[in-house]
């Protein structure tokens, strides 16, 4: 608005100049020709010396209000007639002509000053000289001025109000609407709204469509958040569920490494005290029912032993750190070797494998597997036990290899079942718990294991980290 | 030399029998109390309850304490032996069916002083029970009594 009123303001004064200035020029052109009008008509009066008829010829001067005084005066400088717009007549000094000019002027005290000189056939005869004021100009000046202050006056009105309108209909409008955005990205409140104009303008629409985004909004949030509660208090749930599900379990095999123990110590305990005690009471065959009572007990304890090292298996923490596994199962050899002492068993052992794995667990595995081949070599003449490691479909896999009894391909599933066994106690010892604790191992790592064989050509086990 | 009695902490009659039998076939003579609970036990050993007036100087050479019990466990029995300046320092060995880490971590935490299991195999059990007698009647120096 300042902008706009200082242009119209600058446009207003350079038009008056522009107009003062023609003015200006027309009435020193008009008093030109009067002064010419005056001078022809003068001619003969100084010709013929005739003040009266010059005054005669200036008093045709009331017909230009605007003329204060006029003079005619002789080549020599004399007052010849004069005329006064008032009638009163006061003595004026001829001013002094610039050299080789027949005509100038000038202004002075808000006065316009005309000088000519009367020429009459090419000689100058004598001077005329008009005093004009500057009444008409200064009027017309005040009117524009007034023009131009009511001009700027109603635009700076009309701008105002289109202004206050615009304030009005659009700007507050907007301006709301961004209080209202910055509120709800501020708070993350989606339930507020920006309040419509009601005058269904463009603002209005604006308006109305922020809101009914709000409202899309609002509505996903709050799906959102009920989602998610449901799914903590899902969680929360399972979390409760698995926590007294694992404690249940904790206290069942704690229980079970209690309990289920005691009795069989007084099975196993009074079996022996009969076969002491009684000896000479049972005959050979109450004495080898018994020696079999003694025989299942301990296997059943056995089986108690493996199934709580199972479950230990699946509930142990487990705590990773970079081993060298070679080391490890060369002291796992060591001990196998101990307990097979009186078999010759080939061992090959590739050195320098290093593994990210719990050590404690890993001890478990290869007790397990190498125990394993050890155990179903047991019919071999030259038993071979190995263990190294291979690139199999782009991961890296330990293996057990072993010259033993193998398996049949087609069971190779079953072999990681707990209590699952593919040859009999008699033929080879065992609970069938072991590869299941080996397998819980593996995957508690996030590894895999597998198994290749065949009867009677061995098998191979193979794992990875 | 005086034969100091053995304190045998034992709810299960079976075990009882079993472990009595175990220490004659071992020769152990030593005199044998057996507290059915831990708070008989504890009763014993100081001279309350039951054992009301039973001159506690007299003190056994070790503690066969089994884990589970009724009334008081075997642990909290362990942690008043521990907590009492008559019983501080008395052998104790924990003999009982589990190798619960859990369990023989809190046993020796709280201070026993050997963590046995008793093995299925009766055969195995005499064994155990013979050096342990070995070890704690006739080895092992008791700590000297003290008198409260």
């Amino acid at each position: 608005m300042l902008v706009s009123g200082a242009a119209l303001l600058i446009a207003c004064v350079a038009f008056v100049a522009y107009d003062l200035i023609t003015f200006r020029e027309a009435m020193v052109h008009n008093l030109s020709i009067q002064a010419q009008m005056a001078g022809s008509n003068s001619v003969s009066p100084l010709l013929f010396n005739d003040p009266q008829a010059a005054e005669n010829t200036l008093s045709a001067l009331k017909a230009a209000p605007n003329v204060v005084s006029a003079g005619i005066y002789t080549l020599d400088g004399r007052p010849f007639g004069t005329y006064w717009r008032d009638g009163n007549p006061q003595t004026v000094t001829l001013p002094q002509m610039p050299p080789n000019q027949t005509e100038a002027h000038w202004f002075k005290d808000g006065r316009l000053v005309l000088v000519r000189t009367i020429v009459f056939q090419g000689k100058p005869t004598g001077t005329v000289y008009i005093r004009s004021d500057l009444r008409e100009m200064s009027a017309r000046l005040k009117r524009y001025v007034g023009i131009a202050a009511m001009v700027l006056l109603a635009s700076l009105v009309a701008a105002l109000l289109g202004a206050s309108i615009f304030q009005r209909v659009v700007a507050e409008p907007i301006v709301h609407l961004a209080e209202i955005t910055r509120i709800v990205s501020r708070d993350k409140n989606y339930a507020i709204r920006a309040t419509p104009t009601g005058k269904r303008d463009e603002p209005d629409i604006l308006i109305g469509a922020f809101n009914e985004m709000l409202r899309q909004i609002q509505q996903r949030e709050g799906a959102l958040q009920q989602a998610h509660d449901e799914l903590e208090q899902r969680v929360e749930e399972r979390t409760a569920q698995l926590g007294a599900a694992n404690k249940e379990l904790e206290a069942f095999s704690y229980s079970v490494s209690h309990d289920l123990r005691a009795p069989l110590r007084g099975i196993d305990g009074f079996s022996l005290a009969l076969l002491e005690d009684y000896a000479e009471r049972l005959d050979d065959q109450g004495k080898e029912h018994l020696q079999r009572i003694r025989a299942a007990t301990q296997r059943m304890g056995m089986l108690i032993d493996d199934l709580l090292n199972l479950s230990r298996m699946t509930r142990a923490e487990i705590r990773k750190e970079r081993f060298n596994i070679s080391t490890l199962a060369h002291s796992v050899v060591e001990s196998l070797q101990e307990a097979h002492a009186k078999r010759p068993i080939e061992f090959r052992i590739e050195d320098g494998l290093e593994a990210n794995a719990d050590p404690r667990l890993l001890g478990v595995v290869l007790e397990n597997l190498l125990g394993n081949a050890c155990k179903f070599t047991s019919k071999r003449a030259s038993a071979r036990v190995e263990f190294g490691k291979m690139h199999r479909n782009g991961s890296t896999a330990y293996f057990v290899r072993d010259n033993g009894a193998g398996f049949d391909p087609a069971y190779a599933d079953r072999l990681f079942g707990a209590f699952q066994r593919l040859h009999g106690a008699t033929e080879f010892p065992g609970t069938g718990i072991g590869l299941a604790t080996v397998q819980r191992i593996i995957h508690r790592h996030g590894g895999q294991i597998w198994a290749e064989g065949e009867v009677e050509k061995g098998a191979a086990f193979y794992f990875t980290l | 030399m005086e034969n100091k009695a053995i304190l045998l902490v034992e709810d299960n009659a079976d075990d009882e029998a079993l472990t009595l039998r175990a220490l004659k076939k071992n020769n152990i003579k030593n005199e044998v109390v057996v507290a059915h609970d831990g708070a008989e036990a504890l009763e014993y050993l100081f001279g309350t309850g039951k054992f009301a007036g039973r001159n506690t100087d007299f003190i056994p050479q070790v503690v066969l304490l089994d884990l589970k019990l009724p009334k008081v466990d075997g642990l909290e029995v362990l942690r008043r032996l521990r907590a009492d300046q008559r019983t501080k320092l008395l052998p104790v060995v924990i003999l009982t069916s589990s190798t619960e880490e859990q369990d023989r971590i809190k046993g020796y935490d709280l201070g026993a002083n050997s963590y046995v299991r008793k093995p299925v195999d009766f055969s195995q059990f005499i064994d155990a029970v013979r050096q342990l007698g070995l070890y704690w009647l006739i080895l092992n120096e008791a700590p000297p009594v003290r008198r409260s």
